[in-house]
């Protein structure tokens, strides 16, 4: 450092340049902080306020009637899962079939427009889709029903698992596709019994995830399922969903149902992180590969 | 095929080239590939030896923008003839990949069984003898007949490269292509392949490409020398290798080579 | 003959998948139909009036959708304004600072806090944050900075200001996560062309990776602002779902997306509603501009790197 201090560079300017150096990293840490801040204070609250008001009542019973204490949002746990049942029954085919056609047919231009296409559609307002399905199915059917809703997450799942199906089964070596074809397996085989179950984990990775961020949407539900106060018997009924239960709980003004709400959100948010979480461990082998 | 004989050849190549788009990759190839004998590629990385290969059994295709003029005839069928499936071909000419490619999901016998399934064969009986059947000539039976249903991946780099000759063998195809089938296999490894690949020619046609002159000149019957997408020498191994008729091939096979 | 049947097996599959992957511009042709046609009566009604009128009486039947418009407009803008420093700062601390371990561990929180439902963050928004704003924030800004009109006014909590925050903890994570991903492609032959040089690590993120990276940050900013328009759960309970246009940014506000949101299934005749169906149209035809430019200005900027060399 002597000699090279003897040229331009001077002591102060190097101690300053040190100094700025120490001052962004400070800085730069405080801001990753900062955004995990509310994080930890949504699910420090969701804990404190939620927790006691899980019992086994809360996952049985349906709701008590305005002004009744107890209680539970049964039929919500329920009516999400029905929902995420109907979403995948939709979203999952048609999305994984499409990510095949990206990845294993399409022709460069065309997987463009499809691709930017479905970029736009994952960031279509998921308030925009619930209208849409309204228009579509609600209006025709002359009412509210669990199959308008399960349409609707459906639809807002295709391009979510269609995205990342191609991606995954691009990571998938083309060794793989060359050995089967060379043994004279007609290219569908070669798709179906080889391709896709060497990608299966990830396929399953993403479709979880996908049903993860579709299990928290209430805005498309509010005008296709509805919400119910009671057990739906049939699709065509309106049903109860979780995150419609705890919107429709929290702008109520009543203790109880603030309660509850706190309860159905420390549910709800559980659900989702776990599944999140879970995924994570599943497929930490294969990042790992994908890292070296 | 009934009038074929010792003397047809295996491949009946006549002024082929492959483009890849624009780019010729391989052009004027015009040979003839002996039954029952190894015939080996050689040639400088980039010299179409690879796309050569694969224009036999119509691997090539897999790059969208390929394209092929001229004739290959594999024992006198032309296998670029209209109505002919390239999936047909592949069937009737097997290949053993670069790098060791066993199907990562599934255990040793579903790998060396699984092009047959694919191929509609069902019987379990059947399955199981040709499965002990190709392993053996593929040199890899002993070693695995007592863990047949372990993950292939759980095998050595060389084991699973035997295991790949065994997954090509069991379609009992007509001519097996190699492209550098030892690169990737440490010396050992890669004696025991071409200790295989001497044996194996008693019964099948093999081509294979390698950028190994001296397993060229161990192993094969006649050799083929490319240089920039063209075929300078083709001729008998032995003769290649000590009085090589033209200068390009001779500066390359000994080594003083670009 | 088995030539046959196995061709045609593969054209059908391929055809099944073919036919998969265009559905989703059937999804976009869906999409766009039904909201045309259900916004037909009012766009017949009131024309291009629509965009800049103020009024919002549905009993009068007159419509207007400026005050929602300004709304989301001005609660983008403050997100943006909070979260687009944060969420750089966070990608390069994680990319280009921060000790390996520390860095996975914060992505992941990161991408958890990605994964929280927006109706969940207004709940914790509506109890929590909007309370601490009221009784903490807000008086404090209004009494160091109250000669500014935007922090003049009675304080409610439910305001402009408080939709910006919840919608700025929601874009925050994807500015975040797509930054880092950007930071993250830079070339390796950048950095160390700096290092050689000398430079300090904050020194190599400003002049080779920031600068390198530009174009594709600014994409990130604008797909967040593209899920900043569109946001509607937790802005909607935060936001305090008044029409109209003031200076203030503690007076309560209204977007385009929480309109819909509050009044669609209370929304009687046929006018209201097909009101509020261009409303969702305005929306659309905003988010899909957003998205289009940040698609374009990521894919530009990821083009010369799809293959990472790593």
């Amino acid at each position: 450092m002597a000699n090279l201090n003897q040229h331009n560079m001077n002591s102060t300017n190097h101690s300053w340049r040190n100094f700025k150096n120490g001052v962004m990293q400070t800085l730069t840490f405080v801001c990753a902080i900062l955004v995990i801040t509310p994080l930890v204070l949504v699910f420090y609250h969701l804990l404190w306020q939620g927790f006691t008001s899980i019992n086994l009542d809360f996952f049985t019973q349906l709701p008590k009637p305005t002004g009744e204490t107890g209680g539970g949002i049964g039929n919500a746990i329920v009516g999400t899962f029905v929902l995420l049942g109907e979403a995948a029954l939709l979203g999952v085919p048609v999305g994984v079939l499409g990510g095949v056609y990206l990845s294993e047919y399409g022709t460069t231009k065309l997987n463009w427009w499809i691709r930017f296409t479905a970029d736009i559609l994952n960031g279509v307002p998921s308030i925009t889709w619930g209208i849409v399905v309204y228009a579509l199915l609600v209006v025709p059917m002359h009412g509210f029903s669990a199959l308008a809703g399960g349409v609707v997450l459906g639809m807002m799942m295709i391009p979510l698992v269609m995205r990342t199906t191609e991606e995954i089964l691009q990571l998938v070596p083309n060794g793989y596709r060359e050995a089967a074809l060379a043994l004279g397996v007609v290219k569908w085989r070669t798709i179906v019994q080889i391709v896709i179950p060497a990608a299966l984990k990830g396929i399953i990775t993403c479709v979880l995830l996908a049903l993860a961020r579709i299990a928290g949407e209430t805005a498309p539900l509010m005008f296709t399922a509805l919400g119910n106060q009671y057990w739906s018997q049939k699709l065509t009924d309106p049903m109860a969903a979780l995150p419609l239960q705890i919107f429709n709980y929290a702008i109520s003004p009543y203790d109880d149902w603030h309660r509850q709400a706190w309860a159905g959100a420390l549910i709800l948010l559980l659900l989702v992180l776990s599944i999140n979480v879970g995924v994570r461990f599943l497929t930490r082998d294969r990042s790992r590969q994908r890292n070296n | 095929m009934s009038t074929v004989t010792n003397q047809t050849p295996a491949f009946a190549i006549r002024d082929l080239a492959v483009y890849f788009g624009l780019t010729k990759a391989i052009r004027n190839i015009s040979i003839d590939v002996a039954a029952k004998a190894v015939t080996a590629i050689i040639g400088p990385s980039g010299c179409g030896k690879s796309t050569f290969l694969r224009s036999l059994n119509r691997m090539h295709e897999l790059v969208p923008e390929a394209r092929m003029t001229g004739d290959i005839r594999l024992f006198g069928d032309d296998i670029y003839a209209r109505n002919i499936d390239p999936v047909v071909v592949r069937r009737r000419v097997g290949m053993v990949f670069q790098k060791p490619n066993p199907f990562p999901t599934m255990s040793i016998a579903e790998n060396v069984t699984v092009g047959l399934q694919l191929n509609g064969v069902r019987d379990s009986s059947l399955l199981a003898e040709k499965m002990e059947q190709a392993l053996s000539m593929a040199a890899l039976w002993d070693e695995v007949k007592d863990r047949l249903h372990a993950p292939a991946i759980s095998l050595s780099g060389g084991q699973q490269q035997r295991l790949c000759i065994a997954r090509a063998l069991i379609m009992q195809p007509e001519v097996l292509l190699m492209d550098e089938p030892a690169s990737a296999l440490d010396p050992i490894a890669t004696a025991k392949i071409e200790d295989l690949i001497v044996e194996l020619k008693k019964d099948y046609t093999i081509v294979i490409v390698t950028h190994n002159m001296q397993q060229a000149a161990r192993i094969s019957d006649t050799t083929a020398f490319f240089y920039m997408g063209e075929l300078v020498e083709f001729g008998a191994t032995a003769k290649m290798f000590t009085s090589p008729s033209k200068k390009q091939t001779e500066d390359y096979v000994t080594g003083r080579f670009g | 003959m088995n030539t046959a049947r196995k061709r045609y097996g593969d054209t059908v599959f391929r055809c099944l998948t073919l036919l998969m992957a265009l559905s989703i511009f059937a999804l976009v042709a869906l999409i766009g139909i039904e909201l045309f046609e259900g916004s037909g009566k009012s766009m017949h009604k009131f024309g291009w009036h629509f965009l800049v009128s103020s009024v919002w009486d549905p009993i009068a039947e007159e419509y207007g959708a400026l005050p929602f418009i300004f709304g989301t407009l001005v609660s983008s803008a403050i997100a943006l304004i909070i979260a687009v420093p944060i969420s750089i700062a966070t990608a390069v601390y994680l990319t280009e600072l921060a000790p390996r371990v520390v860095s996975q561990l914060l992505t992941m929180f990161i991408e958890l806090l990605a994964a929280v439902p927006s109706v969940i963050l207004g709940l914790w928004g509506v109890f929590v944050m909007v309370p601490w704003l009221r009784d903490h924030l807000f008086p404090w800004l209004q009494n160091h900075l109250g000669f500014l009109p935007l922090f003049q006014g009675p304080i409610y909590g439910v305001s402009m200001f408080a939709g910006g925050i919840i919608v700025a903890i929601m874009i925050i994570p994807i500015i975040t996560s797509v930054s880092r991903e950007i930071l993250q492609s830079v070339p390796k032959l950048q950095r160390e062309a700096a290092y050689a040089l000398g430079a300090t690590r904050w020194e190599v993120t400003r002049i080779s990776v920031l600068s390198y990276a530009k174009k594709g940050l600014f994409g990130a900013v604008i797909l967040g602002l593209g899920r900043a328009l569109g946001e509607t759960m937790a802005v909607t309970m935060v936001i305090g779902n008044s029409p109209q246009i003031v200076k203030s940014l503690f007076a309560p506000g209204y977007t385009l997306s929480s309109v819909i949101a509050n009044e669609f299934n209370e929304a009687t005749g046929s006018l209201y509603p097909s009101a509020l169906f261009e409303m969702g149209l305005v929306l659309l035809g905003v988010t899909v501009l957003v998205n289009a430019l940040a698609q374009l200005l990521l894919t530009t900027f990821a083009g010369p790197n799809v293959k990472p060399q790593n």
